[in-house]
């Protein structure tokens, strides 16, 4: 409540000084034998709104860290927190109950004890909000005023809106990186404490799979830990069974879209190509669970397979190959139609027919933007979650059988985290062992896969 | 109507175009021109930008076949045969008249794929040996052989802009045309490259008919013996070279030669 209030107000306060230094800049410019101004007057506002705005903003984050504690503190010092407990949880409950009931968030408490402590709180509450808003709106005027005063014709201030307006611009594209840092660490630091229990030898080259969420945490047995079954069931999947569907069709689309098709028919079947990547993983994964899973295991029943699955690999992979054709296809495509068209005209001049030249010099020619396509979709495959979990099953088997159920990293990253091991057991710290190893080898694929189509698209600059 | 020189002696024509008109969509670009192009001979193209001397190459290996507005009306025969009849077999002709582009276009394969490539297609060769021969005679005749014996596995596109020329001019020569069109074939490379290309195109003057498009008067000077001057769609002038730059008959002819125009 408190923040957004704050937040209103200074947003207020931004708009009057807008207001009032356009309104100053406006005057020099209208003022008899008026001097060039250095930037409009809208420059000028922004400035102004710029210099109440950011100050405030940072008051108010500081402000919704400090404040509670002003409260409790204030609390604490009150007569009623006399009867309280000690401490310990009965203590934390009660003035959990007290401060929701004073902040209007639940209507009454269920501890009478909790009963006596809310009017200290909402005295408290009441209190600090004057003191926010009061800080709030001596900071807007304060930094306000500074800026308003420095207003002067030759005053640049369009070049120091566009710093700001550079600064929010870096600081937006930094969220996405620091993200991407912070979970890293975060999966590092886990990583580092599953590995205090858990060797990473038997991790990384143990074949059995198994862990127990209920053994004692303190003494893993560490041969239940092997991740090769996982490993092998992600690559069998993602990137050979889904790859055996995918880079075939997705190849030839392309080379049909690009050389073929009249571009009447290439603009509707591109975009529906396309629309086929938009579709909700989630989807494709009813698709795979009940559709062609059983299909696929009637089908091996009816050529003697008796005890064919209704989970299987094979089904995992062939929805997930589908779901990759457009990445491929796309990719493919783009590489196709940057290849010179000066390449194509010399094959063909040399009475090359059209799918000669196709085969033997544009394929070949956007290899490299094609094989990077190519990595792009493993990546993507083998980071795919919802596909395997409603298709592939969740035995952890070595094996080279599409007809069995085989499970992934990421299926098992879903089934430990969700488990009903303790936070702190190593079955459900593997997890993030698990997903940093899936992290470390998207990342590697989409880098390597990255540089080589750069490296082709610069070879035909 | 075409003004043709009184001393052009009429040679055996290996293509020979007739009333040719060619369009892109409605918009006419090359307009009733006939012509006959000789072997032994190189016959430039000489004309200002846009008058169609690209346009008129391509419709003499069917290139414009790629280009989905294009058409042609009237006929063009190589040996006699119309190359625009239905049944005419397009890989065929391309094979027997090759072309040369205005920017170098190796292929991005090894040089020696490079040769290989029109010879493979067309199953010139039986072995490998017989291969690796048309290879090292195509460069040869290309005069690119001793620069590039040593690295045949190396990229074409590796090459200096005129050995790339020179590559390509190999390439062509490799499926054993009849016919070779160049189009501008020089305008991207220096002097000394230029050079080069020049003086290979004299060595191959006695085996085939080399038609070529250039904006370089002096260069149509020195490698043709026929020209061809052309304006506006329409095919202005054809004589022997000399004749052409020495004693020009259409006005329009004149003032190209002498740098008054276009
Ligand atoms: N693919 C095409 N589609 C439509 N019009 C074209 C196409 N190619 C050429 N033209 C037109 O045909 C005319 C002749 O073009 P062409 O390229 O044959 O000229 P050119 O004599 O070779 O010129 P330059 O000396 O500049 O190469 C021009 O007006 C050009 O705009
Ligand atoms: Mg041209």
């Amino acid at each position: 409540m408190t923040p957004i209030t704050l937040l209103l107000i200074a947003l207020g306060l931004a708009l009057a000084g807008w207001l009032a230094a356009r309104a100053r800049a406006w005057s020099f410019q209208t003022a008899p034998e008026a001097p060039r101004l250095a930037a409009r007057p809208n420059y000028h506002g922004w400035y102004v709104a710029l210099w109440i705005i950011f100050p405030v903003l940072a008051f108010i984050l500081l402000w919704s860290f400090i404040e509670p504690q002003l409260v409790m503190q204030a609390v604490l010092a009150s007569p009623a927190a006399n009867g309280l407990p000690e401490f310990g949880f009965e203590r934390d409950s009660i003035l959990a109950e007290a401060r929701a009931v004073a902040a209007g968030q639940s209507d009454a408490v269920f501890n009478p004890a909790a009963q006596a402590m809310v009017d200290p709180f909402r005295e408290a509450i009441q209190k600090n909000q004057w003191i926010g808003i009061a800080i709030t709106i001596a900071i807007a005027l304060v930094a306000g005023s500074l800026a308003f005063l420095r207003i002067k014709p030759d005053f640049t201030a369009r070049t120091r809106v566009e710093k700001a307006v550079m600064a929010i611009l870096l600081l937006a594209s930094l969220v996405a990186i620091l993200t991407t840092f912070g979970i890293f660490a975060s999966l590092v630091f886990e990583t580092i404490r599953f590995f205090g229990m858990v060797s990473p030898i038997d991790f990384l080259f143990g074949t059995f799979w198994a862990p127990d969420p209920m053994s004692n945490p303190t003494n893993p047995d560490g041969s239940r830990y092997g991740a090769i079954p996982l490993f092998w069931g992600t690559i069998y999947i993602g990137a050979i069974i889904a790859m055996i569907v995918a880079i075939p069709l997705g190849l030839m689309s392309a080379i049909y879209l690009t050389q073929y098709a009249d571009p009447r028919l290439r603009a509707w079947l591109k975009p529906a190509l396309e629309i086929l990547a938009g579709v909700p993983t989630v989807v494709y994964g009813y698709f795979a669970a009940l559709t062609v899973a059983p299909a696929i295991r009637d089908a091996a029943v009816s050529i003697g397979i008796s005890n064919a699955s209704s989970e299987s690999a094979l089904a995992a992979g062939l929805v997930m190959g589908v779901m990759i054709i457009p990445f491929v296809s796309s990719m493919a495509d783009d590489s196709i139609a940057a290849v010179p068209s000066a390449m194509r005209d010399g094959s063909l001049a040399l009475g090359a027919t059209k799918s000669e030249t196709i085969k033997r010099v544009l394929v070949p020619a956007a290899l490299p933007g094609i094989v990077g396509g190519v990595m792009l979709a493993i990546s993507r495959a083998i980071g795919e979650t919802m596909i395997v979990v409603m298709a592939a099953g969740a035995a952890a088997n070595l094996s080279a059988n599409p007809l069995e159920a085989m499970t992934t990293v990421t299926f098992q990253i879903v089934a430990m985290l969700t488990g009903e091991g303790s936070f702190d057991h190593p079955a459900t710290l593997s997890a993030f062992a698990l997903g940093l190893v899936l992290f470390l080898v998207t990342l590697a694929l989409n880098f390597v896969a990255l540089r080589v189509v750069k490296r082709f698209r610069e070879a035909y600059e | 109507m075409t003004v043709i020189h009184p001393n052009l002696k009429q040679l055996d024509a290996k293509m020979s175009a007739k009333d040719v008109s060619v369009f892109y969509s409605e918009k006419q670009a090359i307009d009733n021109v006939s012509i006959d192009v000789p072997t032994g001979h190189v016959t430039a193209f000489i004309g200002p930008s846009g008058c169609g001397k690209s346009t008129f190459l391509r419709v003499l290996n069917r290139m414009n076949d790629t280009i989905p507005t294009a058409r042609v009306e009237g006929t063009i025969e190589l040996d006699g045969e119309d190359i625009y009849r239905s049944g005419m077999d397009v890989v065929q002709l391309r094979a027997r008249v090759g072309m040369v582009f205005q920017k170098p276009n190796p292929f991005p394969k090894s040089i020696y794929d490079n040769i290989a490539y029109g010879p493979k297609i067309h199953g010139l060769a039986e072995s490998k040996e017989e291969l690796d021969e048309v290879v090292e005679r195509s460069l040869t005749r290309a005069g690119l052989w001793d620069e590039v014996k040593d690295r045949l596995l190396d990229s074409g596109t590796a090459l200096s802009g005129g050995q790339q020329q020179r590559l390509c001019i190999a390439r062509a020569i490799a499926v054993d045309p009849e016919v070779i069109l160049m189009d501008e074939p020089c305008s991207a490379l220096d002097p000394i490259a230029t050079a080069k290309i020049e003086e290979l195109i004299a060595e191959l003057t006695d085996r085939y008919a080399i038609v070529i498009v250039t904006h370089s008067m002096q260069q149509a000077a020195r490698v043709s013996q026929r020209t061809a001057f052309f304006h506006l769609g329409k095919m202005v002038e054809y004589g022997q070279t000399k004749d052409i730059f020495t004693n020009p008959i259409e006005e329009r002819t004149k003032d190209y030669i002498t740098g008054r125009y276009g």
